[in-house]
């Protein structure tokens, strides 16, 4: 399958699936404090989703479960939201989500420090979106894909952090995965070049330790070594005036989270 | 959502299975034909490029005249090459 390009019109319905998206992430965001379930945050987002047009994408996406993915600490992606899933002072939560209007898909995904966090957390979170930051940077017409894993790679490793390599950003469009595989690492100069119109999901998973990585069940992705984990992302479009961050505001300048 | 990266990405793939990886799929009109199959085609966005025939067409004689509409893929690598993957009616 090859990527495919989109055209003015359809990167603007893409925008509202991504401020659909944007919306109940921030929400969330403010919800997360110790005592609260991932359950709790599941339900808030299910309240929200009702209110809005379109739809939750994960739900049933190959049988998932829920509308998020809460990740907690050692957890890098795809943890299912669980009533017995406390959140405690100095945890981090991985929020993920996205949603599917008039046939387009969102994805975005924010990481949450519970009540006050050890440094070292605070350290991983920043790295982390920081290389979200630098990756969407590289998001410009002519770029490779290479460049862009390359830019958090080289950052995060810098730091000596991790990248997850079982998981990659993905072509989002009218499907929620579609072409191309985009790796958080890679060669600068390597890669599918990119073009004006297309639509990638960029999603740094950064582990604090060792980047290997072990299933829980058939959903839940963990760090092999226990180590705490941070995940990012953002659906960015590639334009001829640079990234356009098709999962927050417009007026949203700054750092992407 | 992450993707999982291997190949069981591979079953909601769908369609097309002659496509390469990582091409860029874009309409096309030919222009002239050239020796060894090739033709000169003109994209959608004025671009002129040289598209040789997929294996595919070749096989099942799919025969291209100048003036016809074409699908082309074009490699990420190499944008002034191209493959021709479909003759539209």
């Amino acid at each position: 399958m090859a990527i495919q390009l989109r055209s003015a019109a359809e990167l603007e319905k893409m925008y509202r699936a991504g401020q659909a998206v944007h919306k109940v992430l921030n929400a969330l965001r403010e919800q997360v404090k110790p005592g609260v379930t991932t359950m709790d945050l599941e339900e808030i987002a299910e309240g929200l989703i009702a209110k809005m047009p379109g739809k939750a994408a994960f739900k049933g996406y190959r049988g998932y479960p829920c509308v998020l993915c809460t990740s907690v600490n050692s957890e890098i992606v795809h943890g299912i939201p669980s009533p017995k899933r406390k959140l405690r002072e100095g945890d981090i939560v991985s929020i993920d989500f996205g949603m599917e209007v008039d046939g387009y898909y969102g994805d975005s995904a924010v990481t949450v420090p519970v009540g006050k966090i050890r440094p070292e957390l605070k350290k991983l979170l920043d790295v982390t979106r920081e290389s979200l930051d630098r990756a969407i940077e590289k998001m410009r017409p002519g770029n490779r894909l290479g460049d862009v894993g390359y830019a958090v790679q080289s950052w995060v490793e810098q730091h000596g952090f991790s990248v997850v390599r079982e998981f990659v950003g993905h072509g989002i469009g009218t499907r929620m995965h579609d072409e191309p595989n985009l790796p958080n690492y890679g060669e600068p100069g390597r890669g599918a070049r990119l073009q004006e119109g297309m639509v990638i999901a960029v999603e740094p998973m950064v582990n604090a330790g060792r980047p290997e990585v072990q299933m829980r069940g058939e959903w839940v992705a963990e760090t092999a070594d226990g180590s705490p984990s941070a995940h990012f992302e953002h659906t960015v479009a590639v334009t001829a005036n640079g990234p356009w961050i098709l999962t927050r505001p417009k007026e949203m300048t700054g750092p992407s989270w | 959502m992450a993707k999982q990266f291997d190949d069981k990405n591979k079953g909601d793939k769908g369609d097309s299975g002659n496509t390469k990886e990582d091409a860029i799929e874009v309409m096309a009109t030919v222009l002239e034909p050239l020796p060894n199959a090739m033709f000169r085609v003109e994209l959608e966005n004025k671009h002129k490029v040289l598209a040789h025939v997929s294996g595919k067409m070749r096989k099942n004689f799919i025969r291209i005249l100048a003036g016809d509409k074409v699908a082309v893929e074009l490699s990420p690598y190499d944008l002034t090459r191209g493959r021709i993957v479909y003759r539209y009616k």
